[in-house]
């Protein structure tokens, strides 16, 4: 038994089963999007721009038509053309002319490795050496890659149709959007503080390093009908954007999602499924696509790079009074990066009663980004946690002692205005300082220690389950949330707990578009809370309609039947309490089959704080960082699974440490990746990280039957920032720019030490 | 009446006012009036009919589901936010 924060007891929820889709997957049984084969299936290679922005002047497909084994081959001419507007496709606001037109360009390419033309041919070397017989004649303009560079007046204009409202109608921009957030009086907050600390921040685009490249196969029918197989966070928002993109109606597209070896918001969109489909119903045949490594990293959705000036004044015993933000994200090819959410997390732990927060979506000659793991919350926090730390030090106090003392807490206006409900931040800082790691010393030469926190707003959306019981006394679970790190197991530990079951006496299963109600994607931190909350619906329901069976067999009244503990029972002679078990082999003689049913359009989701303490040692002679101890302390709600919670909070904080010492895309002069390749393109290994130790925070969400509060994603936030202050307490250096490689530090190290600029400026980059 | 938070962005189509009130039941009642009040801000705040996708609506504290139909008590207190999504 295992006793909540809310004071609920649980038998299953809290324990630590093994996952059920475990087997399959250590024995390479389950099943990925790229091992689906059909008989007489064609592969699809796509034809990608050798330069970071250029007209198309003509496309010439006739000798790649003309080699044997090519079936067809598809350009954006063959896809219809789409609104240019936000529309509402699924869960997703989305811009479906630029959807379209990031999927094969339409016209002008916009970046290195932006999708031209595609082939369907019966092998995939045919397909790539027709690809080398497609002849485009291009008219290369200047690459626009930062969004300095971008915001300059007289920039070359990516998007001729953008504008934005205040330039006005008639002024091409490559400014999307600015977004401001404004409180209370910042002149009158500053003239308050005594101390003010200001600095500006460069944080690289980077990639969410999922190791499984995107797949898909399409099957479309002669009765006009298609199947999808791919690898996706949202089986539901890809058949919608499909839908979208080829003007299908919606339910003549059925989504099978295979297993998805990983997403971190990278998979919410669309890029091979249409095409998929297309070169399906152009040449009769199933087809394949699946992306190269090169391909992930030049042509799907990285997340923005930026560039933010943090400006935060508190009074000298702490109080901070005053933040001014300044901060613009490269959307990359078209409109959309998270710098809206970067305006409203980059304070969003503490309680600061004047701001001015200004943030500018910006186009550049980079791939359209994508979602990364609370979109836009780590390079907001790189600054603003680094400034925060600054302060502390400035203020003489303990850098938890100052977050503690600044902690937003229920009631609390969030950068938006709406007040905070009940939220665990301050508990998870309070972890970090009672924390073994935090009382442990560190001793030793150009070692430091640096904490952060963080804040992500997690979402709702729509989920839907079904609770099928067994004549054994087992139950099947069908949900539409694809499985991302333990979902199933989850998902089964929450209709076992209900139904006085194991964990193992129910089977979930992970179902396709057509079997199961509108389920929203695997993400935004949302599928524990909101499938978590429809399975716990949908196997009351199956509660209920047992209870009327019991009910039945005692000739009482269903309200008579009471069931707690795995156990109904009513009042009365003769009656026997009974378990869903006994029950279930007597469905046939009291009614027939039980299915628990139910959908939810989850309201009052919980937001995420994490909290990361991180010891660094630094190399004084190359600025290489070792991590020699990280400790992340999250808010989970209430922890289904731990060990899952738990693997969250690690891959997070791996993430970000990645983030913070590492990766980058690097373009050269002409705007074309240099580093496409895992070897260039660098991610940690567990050869360059400590076990990272985690304390789970449980500070239930009101109003969640369980509790809970999703897990997947703030523990990305905090650690750029607890990093960068780290360093800055190792080697007395303030980095301002991420990654914090070894020639850039050792640069930084260089210049402080008073070391000539050539000798800096053979350091770094 | 509810009192409605206008985003910085539109404070000039209520003449720099960031609180004004608004009567409605619903989401859409109440830009209705704001728009009876303040001309211009519901081409701002509506699409097609429905709150436009790149905008949430926060009633109370609790971020809505309902777009135009979302209920608004006689005292709620509306922001509208940029619409997130998740990774």
């Amino acid at each position: 038994m295992a006793a909540s924060a809310n004071g609920q007891v649980y038998r299953v929820i809290g324990t630590r089963p093994i996952r059920h889709d475990g087997v399959d997957k250590v024995t390479g049984r389950a099943k990925y999007g790229a091992d689906y084969n059909f008989p007489g299936m064609l592969y699809g290679k796509v034809l990608r721009s050798p330069y970071a922005h250029a007209n198309i002047k003509s496309i010439k497909v006739d000798k790649a038509a003309a080699l044997p084994g090519v079936k067809a081959i598809i350009t954006s001419d063959d896809l219809p053309a789409l609104s240019d507007k936000m529309e509402q496709t699924g869960e997703q606001a989305v811009n479906l002319s630029q959807l379209s037109a990031n999927i094969l360009a339409r016209g002008k390419v916009l970046y290195d490795g932006h999708a031209i033309a595609v082939v369907a041919a019966t092998s995939p070397h045919v397909a790539e050496e027709a690809l080398r017989l497609i002849e485009v004649d291009y008219e290369v303009l200047p690459p626009v890659m930062s969004v300095e560079d971008a915001m300059k007046p007289g920039a070359a204009i990516l998007l001729p149709g953008l504008r934005n409202k205040e330039e006005g109608p008639d002024k091409q921009t490559n400014v999307a959007t600015h977004i401001q957030f404004k409180r209370g009086d910042l002149d009158e907050g500053f003239k308050a503080a005594d101390h003010v600390v200001e600095r500006e921040f460069k944080t690289a685009m980077v990639h969410q390093g999922y190791i499984e490249p995107h797949n898909a196969v399409g099957i479309y029918n002669a009765d006009g009908h298609a199947t999808i197989y791919c690898s996706t966070q949202g089986s539901f928002a890809v058949r919608s954007l499909t839908a979208s993109v080829l003007g299908m109606p919606e339910g003549n597209i059925k989504v099978v999602p295979a297993e998805i070896g990983g997403g971190f918001g990278g998979k919410l969109t669309i890029y091979l499924e249409p095409l998929a489909v297309l070169l399906s119903k152009t040449t009769g045949h199933p087809v394949k696509l699946t992306m190269t490594r090169a391909e992930v990293l030049r042509a799907s959705g990285p997340t923005s790079g930026s560039t933010v000036r943090c400006k935060l004044g508190c009074t000298k015993d702490g109080k901070l009074v005053a933040a001014q933000v300044w901060m613009a994200y490269e959307a990359g090819a078209f409109p959309g990066s998270p710098v809206g959410a970067g305006a409203m997390t980059i304070v969003a732990p503490y309680n600061i009663p004047n701001l001015l927060i200004d943030a500018y979506d910006v186009v550049v000659n980079r791939p359209k980004t994508a979602a990364y793991r609370a979109p836009g919350a780590s390079n907001a926090a790189m600054a603003s946690e680094t400034v925060i730390d600054e302060l502390a030090d400035k203020c003489g106090l303990d850098p938890c002692d100052f977050r503690i003392m600044n902690g937003a807490k229920e009631g609390t206006a969030q950068t938006a205005g709406p007040p905070y409900r009940r939220i665990g931040f301050i508990e998870t800082v309070e972890a970090i300082k009672n924390s073994p790691h935090y009382k442990s010393k560190l001793e030793g030469p150009n070692r430091g220690r640096g904490v952060a926190s963080g804040f992500w707003f997690n979402v709702g959306l729509q989920s839907s389950a079904i609770v099928n019981l067994h004549t054994d006394g087992t139950a099947s679970l069908v949900i539409g949330s694809v499985d991302i790190g333990g979902t199933r197991a989850a998902q089964a530990m929450i209709a076992a707990e209900v139904l006085g079951l194991d964990a193992n006496d129910v089977r979930p299963l992970v179902t396709d578009t057509d079997s199961i109600g509108h389920t929203d994607v695997t993400g935004g931190s949302r599928t524990c809370f909101a499938t978590g909350w429809a399975v716990y619906e949908a196997a009351q329901d199956a509660v209920r309609q047992l209870k009327e069976r019991a009910a039945r067999l005692w000739e009482k009244k269903p309200e008579e039947v009471a069931f707690s503990n795995g156990q109904f029972t009513a009042q009365g002679d003769g009656v026997k309490p009974m378990t869903v078990k006994d029950l279930a082999g007597r469905l046939a003689r009291t009614g027939g089959p039980i299915s628990g049913r139910a959908t939810v359009n989850a309201r009052g989701v919980g937001p995420a704080f994490a909290s990361t303490l991180v010891d660094v040692e630094v190399d004084p002679d190359t600025g290489k960082v070792t991590i020699l101890r990280a400790t992340v302390a999250q808010d989970a709600g209430k922890a289904i699974h731990p060990s899952y919670v738990e693997g969250q909070m690690q891959g997070g904080t791996a993430q970000g440490i990645g983030w913070a010492l590492n990766e980058e895309y690097f373009y050269d002069d002409r705007g074309i990746l240099r580093n496409t390749g895992l070897l260039d393109y660098r991610m940690p290994t567990c050869l360059d990280l400590p076990l990272i130790e985690t304390s789970i925070v449980e500070v239930p969400t009101p109003g969640h039957p369980l509790g809970i509060r999703g897990v997947g994603e703030v523990s990305i936030v905090p650690p750029p920032a607890a990093v960068a202050n780290a360093i800055a307490h190792a080697v007395g250096v303030r980095m301002t720019e991420l990654p914090m490689s070894p020639p850039r530090l050792l640069k930084a190290m260089l210049s402080k030490r008073g070391g000539s600029e050539a000798q800096a400026a053979a350091a770094g980059r | 009446m509810a009192t409605i938070v206008i985003p910085a962005q539109l404070r000039k189509l209520t003449g720099g006012l960031d609180r004004v009130k608004a009567s409605g039941r619903t989401i859409g009642r109440l830009i209705d009036d704001l728009e009876r009040q303040f001309p211009g801000i519901g081409d701002q705040l509506l699409q097609d009919g429905d709150v436009k996708p790149s905008i949430a609506v926060s009633v109370d504290g609790e971020m809505g589901t309902g777009g135009v139909l979302e209920p608004v008590g006689e005292d709620s207190e509306v922001f509208f936010l940029p619409a997130l999504g998740g990774g």
